[in-house]
């Protein structure tokens, strides 16, 4: 090999060519760098032995653990399953009154509800249950459709207002306005008196003329006083909880054209120990009756 | 008559683009003919204004063909400069939508069309500017050549921009076939086939009548990037068209094989578009700016081979714990392993190349730039194969930890080397003496090293928060947290990364601001950096 130029600054050998103006030293490579090299190389061999890695036509080396992604999911989850097990088989067969009464079975449900809900239910109903506009705050105890345990059971099996199942729980409010029953002089009458019933500041005349139009139109469902009926799933309008909220132009857009929710029926997808496991723990959210 | 001949291939362009909006078969393929048609009728009036009609006289200005091909480089720099500032703020636009999601202006402004305009505008359009532009550079230089095939490098750099304007305005009219880094449809990625084939004859044209005997190490990392790329964006995008005359296509893969590829090609864009194509630039203009030679021309050598080899077999790290077969995650995974010292290979002879030389960064922030974005390089070529280790993948992967990852690669390595080589090129291009401030350099160093450290950090945090609530049980063995509180979690990591963006995008317009003033031929009066040089200039009389 010729020798080529030195490089003053290092004193290293330079490989003799140049492009403009950059040449290049003749350094050995770092012997860390190369040790590390093949020690990656050495460790990528081994987990290569271990683990499934060559491919073969219809298959692959299964290496010496023979793990593989499928299978450990599988253990883990038949290993989770295992451990609730015992709990799991009480709750199908228990009925919900005798779970909630033995403590310990009780905490394993909420638990398991708490999960269920994060999954299934927060989209809608928040992840601290709170709910939102249109969609009820479970963590009080305002129930359009009744707040004890076998209620509530239901309304998660069956869902609201919804068409694929036989037992769903259905109410629907006339649109008083759209469909022309009441005018717009009326329904705002309505408003006023059913704000007069609730004790809030409204206009006493309009009040007075409405209280006819409310007995003649909203008792059958929202009862003489407008407390509701949870037999017919219609809310109470007197409290200070509403569904949509308590301005007057959401009740005036409520009674004009009401909007009605809907919630899936969750029997057909998720399995009884779920349903009464979500059960208890809506109903020990603080409005459990 | 010079640019005859290209106006007449481009009004007839137009005019099949005005056929094309005629006859379209869906609204968006008619909308996307018609942006076509009026950047291409623009384009022939520009160039209607240049044809010199006649003979050639005297005054025709013909190139020297023994001088370097600059211009179009100089118009490479400027279109550079454009779209990182596009893409930097695109990218702090859809950082605060992510905060903020009353940001989300339907349908065109969302975060599902802004995310892929962002990716691609830094990746592909600032990104691949600099490579193009560099490449030219470089090429020529080291080589002793003047560019081959003439005004070809013209038509790489224009149509290049008509890719870039075709897949910014497809994105946001929502033309997509979902596949990640490769976005636009079919007749814009034949499009882009017609353009990169164009750059790779330029490129080996050049090589061939080089008058070096050997090849400089930048262009084989430019080499390897211009072919492999073309490789991956044909394998990536083969698709059948529903009609020659709108935009859906119809994947000529499906199930995990259409995943596999789409990473195949995924992870290779990085490896060789942002990892080889970057390096090469490195290769070139770290010596330069350092005036030192290269460190180890046999590392050179054995890092390079050993990361092409590697790089290309590294994409299933992108599906571990998925349908994917394990053999093919375990195999994915040790090919990462392997890549981390290859990787390596080019921060070390980065770094040692300014032995005998690291005083000058205490007077040259540029070469401070290059060295931060070696020091970036390195930091994600080790975190990257750590977090292709399948127990380090099962916390990360969906997590914001893969976004901190590719930012630090991608703001530090691939913004901040660039960075360097800008300030390197515009006074050489545009014959000044020095850039208009070197102060100015500094700012958007520090400015951009704060900013990529803020969202880096940020987005550890918040990936690692994510990880560790997504899979957290209680005692029971239930799950303890649903998606949105994961989400609720990280809201002050989200505000704090749109202030990490916005500190690296005033950087850039730092950046800007100052190459402008450069190449209007200013110099600012300025104490030079770090005291070295202020015994060379007498001292102000005060």
């Amino acid at each position: 090999m010729p020798k080529n130029d030195i490089d003053k600054v290092t004193g290293i050998e330079t490989t003799g060519h140049e492009w403009d103006g950059i040449r290049e030293l003749n350094n050995p490579l770092p012997r860390w760098w190369l040790l590390t090299f093949y020690a990656t190389i050495l460790f990528s061999i081994g987990y290569i032995i271990y683990y499934p890695a060559i491919p073969l036509i219809n298959s692959s080396t299964m290496g010496i653990s023979g793990e593989t992604n499928r299978a450990i999911l599988k253990q883990e989850m038949a290993a989770s399953r295992q451990a609730q097990q015992a709990q799991l088989v009480r709750i199908a067969a228990e009925e919900l009154q005798s779970i909630k009464a033995d403590q310990e079975l009780n905490r394993f449900a909420i638990a398991g509800g708490a999960s269920a809900f994060k999954v299934y239910c927060s989209q809608c109903h928040g992840s601290g249950a709170q709910g939102g506009a249109g969609y009820p705050n479970l963590n009080d105890d305002d129930w359009l459709w009744g707040g004890d345990l076998d209620s509530i059971y239901t309304s998660i099996k069956h869902g609201i207002r919804n068409d694929e199942d036989p037992d769903t729980r259905y109410s629907e409010m006339l649109a008083f306005g759209e469909d022309e029953i009441l005018t717009a002089d009326e329904r705002n009458q309505v408003v006023e008196y059913v704000l007069k019933l609730s004790g809030r500041e409204h206009e006493s005349a309009m009040a007075l003329e409405g209280e006819s139009i409310f007995s003649d139109n909203c008792t059958a469902c929202h009862g003489d006083k407008g407390t509701g009926d949870r037999e017919q799933g219609a809310p109470n309008l007197v409290d200070a909880i509403s569904l949509y909220g308590q301005s007057r132009d959401i009740m005036r857009a409520q009674i004009n054209n009401p909007r009605h929710g809907v919630m899936p029926a969750w029997g057909g997808r998720l399995d009884d120990e779920t349903l009464k496991q979500l059960t208890l723990y809506v109903h020990s959210l603080g409005g459990g009756e | 008559m010079r640019y005859l001949t290209e106006l007449i291939l481009l009004s007839a362009a137009a005019f099949l683009a005005l056929l094309g909006a005629a006859y379209a078969k869906d609204n968006l393929f008619q909308a996307h003919a018609w942006i076509l048609f009026f950047v291409l009728l623009g384009s022939c009036v520009l160039l209607a204004r240049r044809v010199e009609f006649g003979l050639p006289g005297k005054n025709a200005s013909k190139p020297d063909p023994s001088s370097y091909f600059d211009e179009v480089i100089r118009y490479g720099v400027i279109a550079t400069m454009f779209w990182g500032i596009v893409g930097f703020l695109v990218g702090v636009v859809i950082a605060a939508q992510l905060a903020w999601p009353e940001l989300n202006i339907e349908p065109w402004f969302n975060f599902g069309r802004m995310r892929p305009l962002h990716t691609s505008a830094v990746i592909f359009a600032f990104g691949g500017n600099a490579l193009l532009c560099t490449s030219f550079h470089v090429v020529q230089r080291t080589c002793r050549a003047r560019l081959f095939g003439g005004n070809l490098a013209w038509f790489v750099f224009w149509g290049y921009q008509l890719f870039i304007v075709l897949a910014a305005t497809g994105y946001l009219l929502g033309v997509t076939q979902s596949r990640e880094y490769a976005e636009p449809e079919w007749y814009v990625d034949l499009w882009l086939t017609i353009v990169w084939v164009a750059y790779l004859v330029v490129f080996v044209g050049t090589l061939v009548k080089r008058k070096e005997p050997h090849i400089y190490v930048a262009n084989w990392f430019f080499l390897s990037f211009i072919i492999t790329v073309a490789m991956l964006h044909l394998v990536n995008n083969a698709a059948v068209p529903v009609s020659f005359l709108g935009v859906k296509s119809y994947s000529a893969f499906s199930g995990v094989q259409d995943a596999l590829t789409q990473w195949w090609y995924g992870h290779n864009a990085v490896g060789f578009f942002l990892t080889a194509g970057f390096l090469g630039m490195m290769y070139y203009y770290v010596p330069k700016q350092a005036n030192r030679p290269v460190y180890s021309y046999r590392l050179s050598i054995i890092h390079f081979w050993a990361l092409i080899f590697l790089y290309i077999w590294a994409g299933p790290h992108h599906l571990h714990y998925t349908a994917l077969p394990d053999w093919a995650q375990t195999l994915g995974m040790v090919f990462s392993v392997m890549l981390w010292m290859p990787s390596w290979g080019g921060m070390i002879n980065g770094l040692m190349t300014l032995s005998g030389a690291w005083d000058k960064l205490r007077t040259d922030p540029v070469l401070r730039m290059m060295v931060i974005s070696l020091a970036f390089y390195g930091m994600s070529t080790f975190e990257g194969p750590v977090m292709s280790i399948k127990s380090v993948n099962s916390l990360s992967h969906y997590t914001d930890w893969t976004i901190g990852h590719v930012h630090s690669g991608a703001l530090g390595w691939n913004g901040m080397i660039t960075f360097g080589a800008l300030y390197y090129l515009v006074p050489k291009l545009w014959n000044r003496e020095n850039l208009y401030s070197l102060r100015l350099v500094n700012w958007h160093l520090w400015l951009a090293t704060l900013g990529i450290v803020i969202y880096a950090a940020v987005m550890w945090v918040a990936g690692v928060t994510q990880g560790l609530m997504w899979r957290e049980y209680d005692d029971q063995g239930f799950l303890v947290n649903s998606f949105v509180e994961s989400v609720v979690a990280i809201h002050p990591e989200y505000v704090m990364r749109v202030f990490g963006g916005l500190l690296y995008l005033s950087g850039a317009l730092l950046m800007a601001y100052n190459l402008w003033r450069t190449i209007r031929g200013d110099v600012r009066n300025e104490v030079p950096l770090g005291g070295a040089q202020a015994t060379a200039k007498p001292a102000p009389a005060q």
